[in-house]
């Protein structure tokens, strides 16, 4: 038994890295501060707002409650992942479009719950886009702007 | 919110997680989602110095019908559950409360059997765990055992299990005949834990008398109750609103009650009472 360090292998926005990290290491911090990936946002410790929201093997969860050795051998997408080629994530666009943010702090974990949320519902109502959001906690408390973008890239995905 | 440092350990099958919290006599964890550990070690509200990751134990995921019960996986997570076509179809409430844990991030971690281990006083799982005599079958150094939730919940953050014990399934009877039940939530506006959650079930017979009458109360104090007395005012009687209503009043005759800043121990025991009455009267036929 050691509290040595693991070697960890992810797949992060379709790059394999591997690292070797302490067990206690958050998959937030292990984004953030060992790859450099800063679009994801610690925004408190208590596991409430949602700042910090990535995809793990394609669901959204919250990576300041995930440690990185619970994530090796899978595949996290965070906000940097979510553009193709250039080319905006519908998400992405709706937030523009709507302006669904103020100071953009919430703005990466608000985007990632919204592809989690329309990975589940691709047609929700705004009723079931708040409740979606409820793990989101903006500061700035803009969430109309929030339900109108997410609405906008649910059309937009649809097609 | 940096956990202090400790030993981590993959198990691969349940055996072997047993094996391994056996090593650590005492000093090591179980840990699945981490849904409630890991808040707690970024607090430094624990400090375990090994962590035993049961997370990629196939065998301890998923739903099966056995029999009258629905069998579920201790790493069922409770989005899986919420969203599961057996348990919607066999036990909606219990997709019910699923479906109210925490938050869409929060039941893609977090797990039942993790959930019913942590015997958290605001989980919602305990409700419906206890409303429908649920069993827990437990794997320790001496072998498999299988735990009614009333023996297994001891109290808060509370449980029978040893030290090198683990949560294999949670068993959810089906309960029989023509019945209906539900699940009524208050949740705490900052964290959605539980402030009172109760779990009903009204079985009928085919004159439309109560036979049978299943109430499990969570987040209103220390522990997770059954109104018995509530059950007991109901049984024998008419289906109706009106009988209902009067033994919902009842709901805070058992079970001990506490406040806190947010809800004072009075209005905690007025709750029991509102949610025991939204909860049945959805269950009426
Ligand atoms: C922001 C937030 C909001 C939440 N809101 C709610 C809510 O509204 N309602 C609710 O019910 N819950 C809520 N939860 C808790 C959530 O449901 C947890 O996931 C759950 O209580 C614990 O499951 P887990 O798999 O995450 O367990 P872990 O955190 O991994 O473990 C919890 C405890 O149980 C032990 N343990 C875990 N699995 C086993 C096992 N198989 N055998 C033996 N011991 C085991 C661990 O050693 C530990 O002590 C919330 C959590 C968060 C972070
Ligand atoms: S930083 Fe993860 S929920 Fe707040
Ligand atoms: S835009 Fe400022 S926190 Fe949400």
């Amino acid at each position: 038994m050691t509290t040595t360090k693991t070697v960890v292998t992810l797949k992060v926005n379709g790059v394999e890295r591997t690292a070797e990290v302490e067990p206690r290491l958050l998959l937030v911090h292990f984004l953030r501060d060992v790859l450099g990936l800063t679009g994801t946002h610690v925004g408190c410790d208590t596991s409430q707002c949602g700042a910090c929201t990535v995809l793990l093997d394609g669901r959204g969860v919250k990576s300041c409650t995930v440690l990185a050795v619970q994530a090796d051998g899978h595949e996290v997408t965070t906000v940097e992942g979510l553009a193709r080629d250039g080319e905006l994530h519908p998400i992405q666009e709706g937030f523009w479009e709507k302006h669904g943010l103020q100071c953009g702090f919430c703005t990466p974990g608000a985007m990632m719950t919204a592809v989690e949320l329309l990975r589940q519902n691709p047609n929700p109502t705004d009723e079931e886009i708040r409740e979606g959001l409820e793990g989101v906690i903006c500061r700035c408390t803009g969430y109309e702007n929030i339900v109108r973008a997410v609405k906008y890239a649910a059309e937009r995905m649809r097609g | 919110m940096i956990p202090a440092s400790f030993a981590y350990e993959r198990a691969q099958s349940v055996r072997e997680a047993v094996e391994l919290l056996e090593s650590h006599q005492g000093e090591a964890k179980v840990l699945s989602g981490g849904h409630s550990l890991i808040p707690l070690l970024k607090l430094r509200l624990t400090s375990p110095t090994v962590l035993v990751d049961i997370g990629g134990i196939a065998e301890l995921k998923g739903i099966s019908a056995e029999g009258d019960r629905l069998v579920v996986g201790a790493l069922t997570t409770h989005a899986e559950v919420a969203a599961s076509p057996e348990v919607r179809r066999h036990l909606p409430l219990l997709a019910e409360a699923a479906r109210q844990v925490g938050d869409l991030q929060v039941r893609n971690r977090g797990t039942v059997g993790g959930n019913i281990a942590h015997a958290d006083p605001a989980s919602d799982l305990p409700a419906v765990a206890l409303a429908l005599d649920a069993v827990i079958t437990v794997e320790g150094p001496a072998g498999r055992s299988e735990v009614p939730v009333e023996d297994f919940i001891l109290g808060p953050l509370l449980t029978a299990l040893g030290g090198s014990d683990v949560v294999v399934s949670v068993a959810f009877p089906i309960p029989k005949g023509k019945w209906k039940g539900a699940y009524e939530k208050y949740p705490h506006p900052a964290s959605g834990y539980a402030v009172a959650g109760v779990a009903a079930v009204i079985g009928v017979d085919d004159g439309g008398t109560i036979r049978d009458a299943r109430v499990g109360i969570t987040g209103v104090g220390d522990m997770p109750y059954r109104a018995r007395d509530v059950e007991a005012a109901l049984v024998g009687n008419p289906a109706t609103e009106e009988v209902v209503r009067r033994a919902a009043e009842r709901a805070d005759a058992e079970g001990s009650f506490s406040g806190d800043l947010f809800a004072s121990e009075d209005y905690r025991r007025h709750l029991s009472k509102v949610y025991t009455r939204r909860a049945l009267m959805r269950s009426l036929p």
